[in-house]
């Protein structure tokens, strides 16, 4: 347990990386991680903590010009009940269906299970199929300055991202999909409801007259970060999806896939879902 | 000591000033400084939903959030949905329907069902079901308290 100084609750972005330049800031938004794990001791408090919820701009959805933004308080209901989410990006809303409970999706927010980071993160991995990028605000010299990482490069391991201690997550941008997109979100867990995956899948490509172009697959749960799986899109990438397809896609899994074992479940018993459920998942597309 | 905050908000539609640490929770704040036992302490860590509180008219796991985190926002406890006419409607076909056993888990219940009844006034059994799959029972196997929500719903038709 470590002691806070000092509690801030900033109503503008310049205000956030104001503070967050000065230093020492643990920054909170939902508290649906930050609570438990800081009670549980795994997370230290820095001598600042910052409520970002009053922060002006950083809640909602904006497409401009194909470009969806995500805004970093954006809570997982807000996704859930967003028709274009629903529409539109299928493997996002079906990971914000299966994503813990009401409760948690009420106050749980996108930036918040960005930077948790956990390898099994729900929203991770659509948003890796989505090819989505973070973008960070700091203010090194006095005006606000913006960086965008792929949310791909941003997970180092677990818990640890690419966000130096003077940025805030601002928000996640996501290139909306071309015509002909279909994606899907699977996850496993023991029961329905406020589960930790034991292994999660997201798939997405354009499939058109039979074939498969700009795919995109990631796997939660089975390696130190979400991950995107290159093996087995090269295995699909240009292919008609016929029975052929997708069993050279099931084994490439295997090479992209880096299990532990865990109390949730053995890297064998990993690896055999992660090729059954991409396989049901590859079967459910071809047959519409 | 971590730094004390103060903080203003409207409880139960009462406006109130308080002062909390800046690491307390919601739940500690409602039953430790205002005195609001109702809202109930079960897993503290967001798996059961005893301690579901509304807050700016949804529900959240108040174990979770943070009391300084309240400060501007309208909080509803059980003991201000009870004095409510939807709340009470909420009580008595929990009493109808023998929806409560050892009653710990009732409040954040009611909670949560007035919150989904208020989301989708018409919401089927397996709406309700979905609506309640944060909060955990361990007495009376769900039956009953599906039952209990599914009457008020049928009864605002």
């Amino acid at each position: 347990m470590s002691t806070i100084q000092h509690y801030a609750a900033p109503r503008s972005l310049e205000e956030a990386a104001d503070l967050l330049r000065q230093g020492n800031v643990t920054v909170l938004a939902g508290g649906t991680d930050l609570m438990p794990q800081s009670k549980a001791g795994k997370l230290k408090f820095q001598p600042v903590l910052m409520n970002i919820r009053n922060v002006e701009g950083l809640r909602g959805l904006t497409e401009t010009g194909g470009v969806l933004r995500i805004g970093a308080t954006t809570t997982i209901t807000d996704l859930y009940d967003s028709d274009l989410v629903k529409s539109r990006l299928a493997a996002l809303w079906q990971a914000c269906d299966h994503f813990a409970s009401d409760q948690i999706r009420n106050a749980g927010t996108i930036g918040g299970n960005i930077c948790n980071a956990s390898p099994a993160g729900d929203t991770l991995v659509p948003l890796l199929v989505l090819n989505a990028r973070v973008v960070l605000a700091a203010k090194p010299n006095g005006a606000l300055t913006q960086r965008v990482v792929p949310l791909r490069e941003f997970f180092v391991g677990p818990g640890k991202v690419r966000r130096e201690p003077s940025e805030l997550v601002a928000a996640v941008e996501i290139d909306m999909p071309p015509p002909g997109f279909v994606s899907a979100f699977f996850k496993f867990g023991t029961r329905p409801a406020l589960d930790i995956s034991t292994i999660s899948i997201g798939f997405g490509a354009v499939y058109e007259g039979g074939k498969l172009r700009d795919v995109r697959v990631a796997f939660g749960a089975v390696a130190p970060t979400p991950i995107r799986a290159p093996h087995v899109e090269a295995a699909l990438e240009g292919k008609p999806l016929n029975e052929e397809t997708i069993v050279a896609a099931c084994d490439a899994a295997g090479q992209d896939a880096r299990p532990i074992s865990d109390v949730r479940a053995s890297d064998w018993y990993r690896r055999e879902m992660v090729r059954n459920m991409l396989e049901r998942m590859l079967n459910n597309v071809r047959n519409g | 000591m971590s730094a004390m905050v103060d903080i203003t908000f409207k409880l139960n539609g009462i406006n109130r000033k308080t002062r909390v640490s800046a690491t307390m929770s919601a739940l500690d704040m409602v039953r430790d400084v205002l005195g609001l036992t109702g809202t109930k302490y079960g897993c503290g860590e967001g798996e059961c939903g005893a301690c579901t509180i509304s807050v700016d008219g949804i529900t959240l796991n108040s174990c979770l959030m943070f009391a300084a985190d309240c400060d501007g926002r309208d909080v509803m406890t059980i003991e201000g949905l009870a004095a409510d006419r939807k709340g009470e409607a909420l009580r008595d076909s929990f009493v109808e329907h023998g929806a409560v056993q050892c009653g710990f888990c009732t409040p954040g219940f009611v909670m949560q069902a007035h919150h989904v009844l208020e989301k989708n006034p018409d919401a089927s059994e397996a709406e309700i079901q979905r609506g309640i799959e944060g909060n955990l029972c361990r007495c009376t196997g769900y039956r009953k308290i599906v039952d209990a929500i599914a009457g008020v719903a049928a009864a605002a038709k």
